[in-house]
Parts: structure tokens; C-alpha cells; sequence
């Protein structure tokens, strides 16, 4: 029997006998090792990788928070609005809860766009982590709509209002749209029943996707192993007679007591909002979401929460106009740019083909249709970064001015994007998004390029300490 | 898709429609019981008869100082149970027959509108002919409620002086007790003069039984109430959070210090 042939698990005390039970009936010492205590990981992490574990903590703050707030939450659209501040005002702490809840939604967004920029500063997507990148940006894509589903159910103004928008996009796909947006809403406008649905996403399927898909990230980590600010794999350089990498150091206890210490300080900024400015000033817990439902009454400004901000920028900067003197001529230029750089005419013809079908259905659809489909393009190419990027470095520490000025323009386009979703719109507003928009589009389209002529310095073959 | 479409321009069409009306920031304190006490009775007095608080209980005023005698004495005149909420005897059907719209409820209207605008809002009524009630209000244009503390304010008129600059109309503006605003003509509109600023205050006609300082202290004892009201728990929250802070900044140095000591190998 395999049992018999494991070793008694020793250095544990009084618990050794016990833990020897366990391990002879389940992989315990054989998971711990292979994830935590021999988990070699670079030892030149800095700031920017506390945010993958942080991320997992806020998670599991959801999670805990949510389910007493479930306890005592109506998700029913004549209840609803009054449950919560049921929560708020009389179950015992209710109110930190919902607050650790609030505050927690928005926290999950910062960790994980830090965590993002962190692989694009790093190049943490590259091969041969393709896929621990897509599985992470299923991750964000869940959060995206566990964020979505979960905002609906205060029911208030904004709840209402920014459900009933986002859900009239799926209205502007071509020939199924309205009949889909029905069914998402299960009613012709955002109701009880829509909130109902919302809830049952809210609680158990978002949530379960997220988790498995958090441990699939977490898997795939630790298949190909961490990367580092470097750039260079660890693997390497090995020990001779141990075989252990030469800069990895165990995460277990290195990484999880220098992730206790990222918590705590994480802890404190976190409570920090909960406790002194839980709806930091507009911007966690929007003012008109204190007005309950009215499905009578459009408020004057409808703006999504500030993490969907920028693609809601995008959204509302893709006008008439835009689409004319803006998306024709990108198509043209990018169709003629990949056709001159492509060498197998079958692939030349194809991009033309495409590019004219483009071309027609730029001219010929409404332009809310294009911001659409802009606004989930600007989503969705982020799972292109690993091929988009083919700089013959990884970390922005070596790679060249261009790559660097292009991150720069884009990580300032994000938050200026950003600040034009939380405002009206105006002129001048309108402008500035469309150009934050094409920027925005260049950094990704013309990343192949310009990643490939860049001048680049050499990586080392070592990680360094700094 | 034409659903988003009306959206997106009718939000874009309010947004433009939108006039700044300088809000007055409301002097209120969350710690002066005194003043929560006050704002307590006149909100149980003259709000408490059209709008509703429904999510707040009687109960919860004895975290004012109040006991329960004195709740009862002198705060329960919608039911006699200290433990109900705040609700009206007007169903919302009839509120909406009688009064064109059911008055909002006002638990959470602090935190909706802000204590700034609530408390400038209640000192901008003034007398307006054409309106169904008669009264008007420089923060909320044509709003359906009438100016309930009247006999107490006294009545208002709304006053228009044009200025051919808008710094000589902000100067005045600046110098009033009330609200103010500025709406500005294109100079199609404004004619020969050139007089495009024009600045809208408001000026007390009838004096009413309060001194405007008294009026102003009860209209802040009034807001403070409605701010605390929106979330009772604030006090203690931040309290919480204190001791939070401590603690977490103990595990901070703890944790530093182990991290450190379990890095002191590498390098």
C-alpha cells in the first residue's frame, strides 16, 4: 500500500502523529511542499508583488463580509434599499461589515489594476506565462461582473440607473441585442426580478467561477514560477548539488512572513477609509445611492463606480465623429501597416478582407454600436498582451525609451480616462476622452512594433538586489 | 439601443441645464448633543408630519442623552411604542394626490444631498407668485414643498441686480447671508447695457418670530440632527476605528521586525 511507504511527517510535536494520519490519506506534506515550503520564489521582489497576495486577502474579506451580510440582506426590490440600512443601523456591527464590504469592492479593483501594471511593467505575461496571464484576466473579467452584479443591490439611484445603462449595451448588438437584454434583465426594464437574478450571480456563481479560477492562476504559477523585476528565469542558474535556483528562496516562511507585514500595512490604509471616510468622498459610495430606486425618475448624472470609469470614458467618447475622423482612418492605416509588414499574400488579402468588412460596418452602424464594442475592446485586449509584446526583453528595466514613454502615456491616459467617466460631459470633456481613447488603442496596436525596435539593454544573467 | 441612447443625451442635456448655487457650509457638529437634541424636536415637530424617517427608530434618539421618558413626552406623536420608526400616517398615494409628489424620505437624505446643501436649501425660500405653493427656493428650482418654517423665517423675495462683470457680482454675492447665484446671458440677450451677470439673492420681506441668527441656529441644530441621522452609528465608528489603528500599527512594528529577522539571510 502507498500509505505504508510515506514517511512519518516529523518537526510538527505533538501534532505529528495526527499530521502522519492525514498525510498517509491525503497529498498534505506533498501540497504544502510543493506550493509553500519548497516553492522557490526570486528573492528580489519589491513593492509591486505585494499585490497578488493582497488581492487574494481582499477576496477572502469579501467573501467573510459577504456572507453576514447575506444573513440579514432582502433582495427584493421593496425591501432592498431599507435592508441595508437595517444593516447599518441595527445588526450588531452591521455597519463595519458593510463597510469592510464597501470599501473591500473598491480595494479588490486598486490591488488588482497595481498587480496588472505590475506584469506590464515586468513583462510577467511573457511565454512561457501566456496562460497564468489569460486565467488572470478571467479573474478580472469575474470581478468585473461580480463588481457589476453586486452594485445593484443596495438599489439605489446609481444602482439602478448604472444597471439599467450597462445592460442596454448588450441592447446595441446587431440582430439578437434587444432580445438579450431581456433576458438578462428577465423584465423590459431593471426590476425585482432583475435584482433577484443579480443576487443569485452575485452570491454563488460569480464567486465560484472567481475561486476556481483563482486557484487555476494559483496552479499555473506555480507550474512555470514566479517571475521577478529582472526578468530572468530563476530555473537558470541552479545549485549543482541540490538542485534549488540560486536567487529562489522558499515562499515559505520568506514570502509569508513578508506578505503578513504587506497585510498589515494594507490593513492599515483599508481601515484607514472603512472607519474615517467609508465613502471617500463620493468615490467608493456614491451620494445618489443614498436616494432609494426610482425607475420614474433618471438622475441628471448617471456614472459608474470609478473602477469602470475609464471604459466608460471610452464608451462616451466614441461619437459620430469619432468613428469618421478617428476609427476610418485607424482601420485604413493599421490594415495598410499589417499588410506591409506581412509577407504571406494569403494573410495580406485576409487582413484586407477584414479590414473592409470594418470599414463597411463603421460606416454603416450607429456609432453606440462602435463604443461598444470599443469599450469591451479596450477590455479585452489586455489578454493579447503576451503577444503583442515582442520586445526581446521582459522587465522595463532594460527595455527602451519608446516601450517606457508608451507605458508612461498609457498608465496617464487610464487615470485621465478615468476622471472623465466620473464627470458630465461636455466639449471639451469629449475631446479629451477621444484623445485618451486613441491613445489608449495605439499603446496596444502599435506594441508589436514598437516593442521590437526598441532599443533594449542586455539582460542579466542573475537577478539583482534593488 | 435607442434606450441608451435617450439616456446617454438626456444626462448629457440635464448636466448643461445644471446652475451652481454657492451652498453655505453648514456649521454642524455630531458631538453637540445639545444641538442633535434641538434639531431633534424641531425634525419631530415640522418635518415628521410629511416625511417619513423609516429606517430610523425612536429608540435609537436615546444615544442623544435622551431617555425614554423624555422620548415619549416629548418626541412620539406618530405611535407610542419607542421601539417603532419613524414613519407617517400619510400613505404615499394620498401624499402623492395631495401634494403632486410623495415627500422623500429623509433617513439617509444627508447623505444624499450633503448637510452643506440641506442646510442652505431650508434658509432659500422665498415667495414666488406663480408657483403652486406660492413659495420657490433658490437650491431647488420649482420645488413641490412649501417653505413649512415660514412664520418662523419670515417671508423671502427673490432680488435680481445686473453687473456688467462677473467679479462685481461675486463681490456682492460673497457678501450674503443666504444663497446666491449668478446666471449669466449670452450678450445677444443682454442687450445694449451689456449687462450680462445677472446676480439672484433673497431679502426678507415680513420679519417672522425668529431673529434671522436664531433661525439660522435652528436650521443648523436641524441639519446636524438629519446629518447624524443618516448615520447614527458615526460616532462610534470612528471611535472603533481608533482603537483599529492602534492596534494594527502594534502588528505593524511586530511584523516588520519578524520579516526582517526571517530576512537576515538573505541577500
Amino acid at each position: 500500500m502507498a500509505a505504508a511507504e510515506k514517511q512519518a511527517v516529523t518537526g510538527a510535536g505533538p501534532f505529528n502523529g495526527l499530521l502522519t494520519w492525514i498525510d498517509q490519506r491525503f497529498p498534505l506534506m506533498e501540497t504544502w511542499r510543493s506550493h509553500l515550503s519548497e516553492y522557490y520564489a526570486p528573492k528580489n521582489f519589491n513593492f509591486w508583488y505585494y499585490f497578488g497576495s493582497l488581492a487574494l486577502f481582499v477576496l477572502v474579506i469579501q467573501i467573510v463580509t459577504g456572507i453576514f451580510l447575506t444573513m440579514n440582506y432582502k433582495p427584493d426590490a421593496a425591501q432592498a434599499f431599507a435592508s441595508v440600512e437595517y444593516i447599518m443601523r441595527e445588526v450588531p456591527w452591521g455597519w463595519w461589515i458593510r463597510y469592510m464590504h464597501s470599501t473591500g469592492a473598491s480595494f479588490f479593483f486598486i490591488c488588482v489594476y497595481l498587480h496588472m501594471f505590475r506584469a506590464m511593467l515586468y513583462g510577467s505575461y511573457r511565454g512561457p506565462r501566456e496562460l497564468l496571464w489569460i486565467f488572470g484576466m478571467l479573474i478580472f473579467l469575474c470581478l468585473m461582473a461580480e463588481a457589476f452584479f453586486g452594485y445593484l443591490l443596495p438599489w439605489g439611484q446609481m444602482s439602478y440607473w448604472g444597471a439599467q445603462v450597462i445592460v442596454n449595451l448588450f441592447d446595441a448588438i446587431p440582430v439578437i441585442g434587444p432580445d438579450l437584454a431581456i433576458w438578462i434583465r428577465g423584465d423590459f426594464v431593471v426590476s425585482d426580478a432583475t435584482l433577484n437574478r443579480f443576487f443569485a450571480y452575485h452570491v454563488i456563481a460569480v464567486p465560484l467561477a472567481l475561486l476556481a479560477l483563482v486557484v487555476a492562476h494559483l496552479l499555473a504559477l506555480h507550474e512555470v514560477g514566479s517571475s521577478n523585476p529582472d526578468g530572468v528565469e530563476i530555473k537558470n542558474v541552479k545549485d549543482p548539488k541540490t538542485g534549488r535556483p540560486l536567487d529562489g528562496i522558499p515562499f515559505h516562511p520568506y514570502y509569508t512572513v513578508k506578505d503578513t507585514f504587506g497585510v498589515v500595512v494594507f490593513l492599515i490604509v483599508f481601515s484607514m477609509v472603512v472607519f474615517f471616510a467609508p465613502d471617500a468622498g463620493g468615490y467608493f459610495l456614491e451620494h445618489n445611492n443614498f436616494i432609494p430606486a426610482d425607475p420614474l425618475k433618471t438622475p441628471a448624472h448617471i456614472a459608474p463606480v470609478w473602477y469602470f470609469t475609464p471604459y466608460y470614458s471610452i464608451l462616451r467618447a466614441t461619437t459620430d465623429e469619432f468613428v469618421l475622423w478617428v476609427l476610418v482612418p485607424g482601420v485604413v492605416a493599421f490594415a495598410l501597416l499589417l499588410i506591409g509588414s506581412m509577407k504571406k499574400s494569403a494573410a495580406r488579402i485576409a487582413v484586407g478582407v477584414i479590414a473592409i468588412a470594418l470599414l463597411a460596418g463603421l460606416l454603416s452602424l450607429d456609432a453606440k454600436v462602435w463604443g461598444v464594442v470599443l469599450m469591451g475592446t479596450s477590455v479585452m485586449i489586455f489578454f493579447f498582451l503576451p503577444w503583442l509584446d515582442r520586445s526581446p526583453v521582459r522587465s522595463i528595466r532594460y527595455k527602451g525609451p519608446i516601450t517606457k514613454t508608451a507605458l508612461t502615456l498609457f498608465v496617464i491616459v487610464f487615470f485621465v480616462l478615468g476622471y472623465l467617466g466620473t464627470e458630465s460631459v461636455s466639449e471639451g470633456r469629449t475631446l479629451a476622452a477621444q484623445v485618451g481613447t486613441a491613445v489608449y488603442f495605439l499603446f496596444f496596436f502599435l506594441m508589436p512594433w514598437y516593442s521590437k525596435m526598441d532599443k533594449c539593454l542586455p539582460e542579466p544573467e542573475r537577478v539583482t538586489s534593488r | 439601443m435607442k434606450a441608451l441612447a435617450v439616456l446617454l443625451a438626456l444626462a448629457a442635456q440635464l448636466a448643461f441645464a445644471e446652475e451652481p448655487v454657492r451652498l453655505d457650509s453648514a456649521p454642524i457638529d455630531p458631538r453637540d448633543v445639545a444641538s442633535l437634541q434641538s434639531g431633534a424636536r424641531s425634525f419631530v415637530n415640522y418635518c415628521l408630519n410629511c416625511h417619513s424617517a423609516g429606517m430610523m427608530r425612536y429608540h435609537k434618539l436615546l444615544d442623544l442623552g435622551l431617555t425614554e421618558q423624555q422620548i415619549k413626552e416629548n418626541l412620539l406623536f406618530t405611535t407610542d411604542k419607542i421601539g417603532d420608526l419613524m414613519n407617517v400616517a400619510m400613505t404615499r398615494k394620498d401624499a402623492k394626490e395631495w401634494l403632486g409628489t410623495a415627500p422623500p424620505d429623509l433617513s439617509v437624505v444627508a447623505r444624499a444631498r450633503g448637510p452643506d446643501w440641506l442646510y442652505t436649501y431650508m434658509r432659500s425660500f422665498y415667495r414666488d407668485p406663480e408657483s403652486a405653493t406660492g413659495w420657490n427656493n433658490m437650491v431647488f428650482e420649482r420645488v413641490a414643498m412649501p417653505h413649512v418654517l415660514w412664520t418662523l423665517s419670515g417671508q423671502q423675495a427673490q432680488e435680481e441686480r445686473k453687473f456688467k462683470n462677473i467679479e462685481q457680482a461675486e463681490a456682492i454675492g460673497r457678501q450674503q447671508k443666504n444663497a446666491w447665484k449668478i446666471d449669466v446671458l449670452t450678450p445677444d440677450q443682454a442687450g445694449k447695457d451689456g449687462e450680462r451677470f445677472i446676480l439672484k439673492t433673497i431679502r426678507t420681506e415680513t420679519a417672522g418670530s425668529l431673529s434671522q441668527i436664531d433661525y439660522d441656529i435652528m436650521v443648523r441644530d436641524l441639519v446636524n440632527f438629519m446629518t447624524w441621522m443618516s448615520e447614527p452609528n458615526q460616532i462610534t465608528r470612528k471611535q472603533v476605528g481608533y482603537v483599529v489603528m492602534l492596534v494594527l500599527l502594534v502588528l505593524l512594528v511586530l511584523t516588520y521586525l519578524l520579516y526582517k529577522e526571517f530576512w537576515k539571510d538573505v541577500h
